[in-house]
């Protein structure tokens, strides 16, 4: 438990002490944030009503796809999960610390957004905290684990610019933060569905803003939950300690079986 | 098989595709020893140290690092082996001060601070690893590995980069590390350090050893010509036509003669009779028996064109 606490503290001050991982957790999720409040209602004023909950997806998804994947794949690049080996560090707390960690500046961020979003921009608060909360937690652990997952399985940094991008951009233009669902052709709006932010923006609109449901927010959240437990689980298990090692556990392939609850949600909610 | 052997490899092979890195090789390291890894870039070296430390799997050959097995025996393995990469692998903004607490953490004992007192790194407990000097990073890597006390410690490389009082303190570090029973594998480029602190040696070439024993053993079973460097007031040794015993060859450097003999008790004797019947007088006489470097040079010299 000391170990695990100590790796803990040190990966937290990293995520404040690395130039590159301040930004990606605190200064971009809060700048976006600042840009947007300022200039979106101006354009839609019904986008104030989601501000909040647009906002905090915003920084989930950009906190974790384009910040965690990229550490891991310098540091087993670097031989650091080598000396990590060597010293008897389990590879699920090389995972977990770092997802946690994320999920610990996600919360410092979403509360900055959620108390100064009423003041700044006269954005309406949720009226569900505790299923506010709830959403925020399992997206932002499912997001943490497929980021985690994409990071494991990306042989170069380059390549993880690629897969994080592949979830990133159709998450930010089709999962409901920039615009509603609703607005989006059926066809497209049913594929969306495949992306983990629209599950979770559904929630946070019907459960936690008071606001009308598309499609069943409570089936999102246990899809939310899934991917997220199957994306950590493949995680551990392709998890490779260095580029030298040539034997692994599965092919990187297997990676796209996180997706699969939300391809069920597509037949299941669509 | 020796009774007190810590490190035993037996017909140990290790493969990367169609490449052979190890062939087959088999040594034994005792207790408190320090045994000397000797090879050129490609060798073998760090494939058998990996595979000892449990990082790779062997494709041959059976492991054994104080009586565990690197790859079925990981949880046992990291409490008996000390690594000091060649490279850190530490994160860059981790400091000093927090690896220590870091890794001691999961080791399960108390940080050690004196280590980092006696590397000279009391002064940078709070820096970042990014902020520290090669030879700092060395002996963090170092300090770390030492923490946990173990029973055998791979250093890979361990005075590369590092000031001469500095490789002075690793040295002694080492030494004592030996007296406390410590068994030790050192993989070295610098032979130097091999001859110094190796009690035996290794040297791997294309994956196979192709000389094993103490540095004096390896040393003697080579071509052997002894550098005899004579320098007299008259340089009457210049004077063409001289002949002597068992010299191979001869050359000139300064005011130095220089004869490489294969047997130096005649050629001594020779070069003493000649300076007096000249009547000149002897300034310096210095007598230099093959280093390790030399023979090493011979070995994979040989090797190569083989």
């Amino acid at each position: 438990m000391r170990a695990f606490l100590n790796h803990f503290l040190f990966e937290f001050k990293t995520g404040i002490r690395n130039r590159q991982m301040l930004f990606m957790n605190y200064l971009f999720p809060l700048g976006v944030y600042l840009l947007l409040g300022f200039i979106f209602p101006q354009i839609n004023p019904g986008f104030l009503d989601t501000l909040i909950p647009s906002m905090v997806m915003f920084a989930i998804i950009g906190t974790t796809l384009l910040g965690m994947p990229d550490p891991i794949v310098s540091a087993r690049e670097n031989g650091i999960y080598r000396s990590y080996k060597i010293n008897g560090i389990p590879a699920a707390s090389i995972l977990a610390i770092p997802g946690l960690t994320t999920m610990l500046h996600l919360t410092v961020v979403t509360a900055i957004i959620t108390f100064s979003a009423p003041f700044l921009f006269n954005a309406p608060l949720p009226v569900n905290w505790g299923v506010y909360v709830l959403v925020f937690l399992v997206m932002a652990f499912s997001s943490a684990s497929l980021s985690l997952l994409i990071g494991v399985i990306s042989p170069s940094t380059r390549m993880t610019i690629l897969y994080s991008q592949l979830v990133f951009l159709p998450s930010m233009l089709l999962g409901g933060i920039m615009m509603p669902t609703s607005f989006l052709p059926e066809t497209v709006a049913r594929i969306s569905l495949i992306l983990p932010p629209t599950h979770a923006m559904n929630a946070f609109n019907a459960l936690a803003m008071g606001q009308e449901a598309l499609f069943n927010p409570w089936t999102g959240i246990v899809l939310l939950l899934l991917g997220g437990v199957i994306a950590a689980g493949l995680a551990v298990y392709l998890f490779n300690w260095d580029r030298h090692n040539t034997t692994q556990r599965g092919h990187p392939l297997l990676a796209l079986l996180a997706m699969l609850p939300y391809v069920a949600g597509i037949f299941l909610m669509g | 098989m020796m009774n007190d052997a810590v490190i035993q490899v037996k017909d140990f092979r290790k493969t990367y595709g169609d490449v052979i890195a190890v062939d087959g090789i088999s040594f034994e390291v005792r207790k408190g020893e320090i045994f000397g890894l000797l090879g050129p870039n490609g060798a073998g070296k760090t494939s058998t140290l990996e595979s000892l430390e449990g990082l790779r799997a062997p494709n041959g050959g059976t492991l054994h690092v104080a009586g565990v097995d690197p790859l079925s025996e990981p949880r046992k393995l990291r409490h008996v082996i000390g690594v000091q990469l060649q490279t850190s692998g530490l994160p860059e903004s981790i400091t000093v001060d927090e690896a220590m607490r870091f890794f001691c953490a999961y080791h399960g004992v108390d940080p050690r601070t004196d280590l980092l007192d006696r590397l000279g790194l009391s002064e940078k407990r709070s820096a970042q690893y990014h902020q520290l000097s090669t030879g700092q990073k060395r002996r963090l890597s170092l300090a770390l590995a030492l923490a946990h006390d173990p029973e055998v410690l791979f250093l890979d490389e361990p005075t590369a980069g590092l000031d001469v009082a500095t490789r002075v303190e690793l040295h002694n570090m080492m030494r004592e590390q030996r007296e406390a029973g410590t068994t030790i594998l050192l993989a070295t480029h610098d032979m130097a350090e091999a001859e110094e602190m190796a009690g035996r040696i290794a040297i791997l070439l294309h994956g196979k050893i192709v000389a094993m024993g103490t540095p004096m053993d390896i040393t003697a079973t080579g071509a052997g010509l002894t550098k005899v460097s004579v320098r007299t007031r008259d340089a009457s040794l210049k004077a063409a036509g001289v002949s002597l015993p068992a010299v191979d060859h001869s050359s000139t450097s300064d005011e130095y003669q220089i004869y490489f003999s294969s047997d130096i008790g005649p050629t001594v004797a020779a070069i003493i009779d000649h300076i007096e019947e000249k009547q000149d007088t002897l300034i310096d006489l210095r007598v230099e028996r093959p280093s390790l470097e030399d023979r090493f040079l011979e070995i994979t010299t040989v090797g190569e064109s083989q």
